[in-house]
């Protein structure tokens, strides 16, 4: 696996076609490192000219901002800012739709301007632009699901793309009730991610596995790693580990390809 | 006597009038009381919204069975308003339909789609009763639905009932008084009143002549009164829903506004500006209180017409959670009330020791919002609930450092390390080493 870093980059005084921006989960969620991965293989298969920040990467602040502390957040985004211009980055794609939000719609008032993707549009693209080929049919006639995050549909208005490639991938795309517009959060945005919920009388993301379930779905996708962990043990809660999985769109697209 | 009508018509009028001007001045001084923010962007956009979700009804029909009764509801309001001013001026002058000589023919086609919308919106009334009272549809009975919220909607309802009765008992007996008596200017047939003809066609002429008259000054009055009501019901919306569409946020959803007095701050912490504007007083981050908020969140919260669609798509009250995004605008509204009576009678206003936060809101409710923007998107008339619940958060974060503890550890993880869990900054690329 080749992972360039934007320092060695630099050094060469090249510069990447796109930067990409791993986030937290990405890095060190175990589970979320897997899909981290399955991107990257993805990017060098088609040989997209790519660097990651390594360990120049930092928080984007979004669950502080969102819990509240504005300075951290700030804090945050400066600093952050500060190393992506430095590096006169122009192009930022993530696997992570909270980074995305925030890098894309936060980051300019505070001097940070780029073409921010999330990697379900990006791999979209490469899909249409015929870069990525699928070919075998490995999900054909297979029942898919596909879990809207909400920091990718109503935040940001991108509910297509992923659909489209689980279509490219042949699934049987089958939709749950609450969908698009109406789909139901996992529980873990707004920094719900770092605390216990509430008292209430069900976890939000046990309500949202069985909606999930009850399509009779074989692969649960998913498009951010907060709704991966949120999902994933949902499905452990309800013990269907063993015959449903929760996968991201580039483990699902790096498994067609053999990757 | 007619001229004692007059007298007594014009009096209730301007009584009616100056209550409402009244009370219009007092929810402006109110809503003036948060604080001042730039409307900043596309005003064609905004004018788009304006157009789109509160005049062509567009969210709403997003459930396309109320939508519609609703739509006849609407259009019934803006259209029977046009009566409403013959109404007026007959009043006034002493006259007796006072248009009808001037638009000859089209008077009856107008009166008739008068009716019409008024026995669809007798009808619409009657489905909304039931779905209320009988279907006990879940989000018009959830905890923040308390008596007062319930007897609010059930009564605008009925009294549009009594309205709408009112307007066609005074047309049929109309077109019978048409029949007997020169004053009584011919409508032509009306086609729904036409139907309660047998109702009181043997009456003697001088009942019916009492009949009409009462039900002409009870829909009058009935009008006038229902306006001052609306003013202190969650009925206001059929006038802020335009502004509020209006000055709803631009950008996407999932966009925070930023806080520019911290951004100052952060950055000469930085050493990235040096501060040459002097510091002055920042006032408080966040809110705690209404003067805290945005006045486009304080209109908003009169904008509220307690539908509930906000609630019902709400992943943390459909969790049982206490959050409810409609108890947000609610208990804003009522805190704004409670304010807007004491100063107007020269009371403590917002020094009364109680505020928004804390004695309406509680932070169990914004600590459990996902910040999913479901209720936002929900919204037929384009309420952002999550706003208010961010401002508290940041006064809860940044003045009292009163966060659940988990999110103070998560703070501390994202200073120290960088993440928001306890890893070591210089093991964030180790991934790729991994197999």
């Amino acid at each position: 696996m080749n992972v360039p870093t934007m320092a060695e980059l630099a050094a060469k005084g090249e510069s990447p076609e796109i930067l990409f921006w791993v986030g937290c989960s990405g890095s060190f969620d175990d589970r979320a490192k897997r899909v981290t991965k399955a991107f990257v293989k993805i990017l060098n298969a088609i040989g997209i000219k790519f660097a990651v920040l390594g360990t120049e990467e930092a928080c984007t602040g979004d669950p502080a901002r969102r819990a509240g502390n504005e300075f951290l957040f700030q804090m945050q985004a400066m600093s952050n800012i500060q190393v992506l211009n430095g590096y006169n980055i122009k192009k930022i794609v993530t696997a992570c739709p909270h980074c995305f939000n925030t890098i894309k719609n936060e980051y300019p008032e505070l001097g940070g301007n780029y073409e921010v993707i999330h990697h379900s549009t990006f791999l979209q693209q490469l899909i249409s632009d015929g870069r990525i080929k699928i070919e075998g049919g490995v999900f054909k006639g297979k029942k898919v699901t596909y879990h809207d995050s909400c920091y990718l549909g109503r935040a940001n208005n991108i509910y297509e793309a992923p659909r489209e490639v689980l279509q490219a991938l042949d699934a049987d795309l089958v939709e749950m009730k609450r969908c698009r517009t109406t789909g139901l959060c996992c529980g873990a945005g707004g920094a719900q991610m770092f605390k216990e919920p509430e008292k209430g009388n069900k976890d939000i993301n046990i309500l949202r596995s069985e909606e999930a379930l009850a399509t009779g779905a074989s692969t649960i996708a998913v498009a951010c790693p907060f709704c991966m962990t949120m999902m994933t043990d949902g499905v452990k809660n309800k013990e269907k580990e063993a015959e449903v999985k929760v996968k991201d769109l580039a483990e699902l697209i790096a498994e067609a390809q053999g990757l | 006597m007619a001229v004692l009508q007059q007298i007594v018509f014009i009096i209730t009028l301007g009584v009616a009038v100056f209550l409402i001007r009244k009370r219009i001045l007092r929810i402006r001084s109110t809503i003036q009381l948060g604080k001042q923010t730039e409307i900043s962007g596309d005003k064609m956009a905004r004018l788009q919204n304006l157009i789109l979700v509160a005049f062509g009804q567009r969210k709403m029909f997003k459930k396309f069975i109320p939508a519609f009764l609703h739509f006849f509801i609407y259009v019934g309001f803006l259209v029977i308003n046009l009566e409403v001013l013959e109404f007026v001026l007959d009043g006034v002058a002493g006259t007796h339909r006072l248009f009808a000589p001037y638009l000859s023919e089209f008077y009856n086609v107008l009166m008739n789609l008068f009716e019409f919308l008024a026995v669809a919106v007798l009808l619409a009334c009657i489905f909304f009763l039931l779905r209320r009272n009988v279907l006990k549809l879940a989000r018009f009975w959830s905890a923040e639905m308390t008596q007062w919220p319930r007897l609010d909607a059930n009564l605008i309802l009925f009294i549009e009932i009594v309205l709408m009765t009112a307007i066609l008992t005074m047309n049929a007996t109309d077109q019978i008084l048409q029949t007997r008596d020169a004053h009584y200017v011919n409508t032509g047939t009306l086609f729904f009143s036409a139907y309660l003809i047998p109702l009181f066609q043997n009456f003697s002429t001088p009942a019916l002549m009492v009949v009409e008259r009462l039900a002409w000054w009870f829909h009058i009055v009935g009008i006038l009164g229902f306006a001052i009501y609306v003013t202190y019901s969650k009925h206001l919306h059929i006038f802020l829903a335009f502004p509020n569409t209006y000055f709803a946020k631009l950008e996407p959803k999932g966009h925070i506004n930023n806080m520019p007095v911290v951004t100052r701050e952060v950055k000469s912490m930085l050493g990235l500006e040096s501060v040459t504007t002097p510091a002055g007083e920042p006032g408080r981050f966040g809110a705690k209180d209404i003067n805290d908020l945005s006045w486009t969140n304080l209109m908003a919260a009169y904008s509220c017409t307690e539908c509930g669609r906000c609630t019902a798509e709400c992943p943390a009250n459909l969790t049982g959670k206490t959050l409810s995004p409609r108890k947000i605008m609610m208990d804003t509204r009522d805190r704004l009330e409670e304010v807007g009576k004491s100063l107007a009678v020269g009371g403590a206003g917002l020094n009364d020791g109680k505020t928004l936060l804390n004695d309406y809101i509680t932070k169990e409710e914004i600590n459990a919002c996902t910040s999913c923007n479901a209720c936002v998107e929900a919204c037929p008339v384009m309420i952002n609930p999550l706003e208010i619940i961010l401002e508290l958060r940041r006064y809860v974060a940044m003045e009292e450092s009163g966060s659940p503890a988990q999110w103070n550890s998560m703070f501390q993880n994202i200073e120290t390390s960088f993440a928001p869990w306890k890893f070591s900054a210089a093991d964030r690329f180790n991934w790729a080493k991994e197999q």
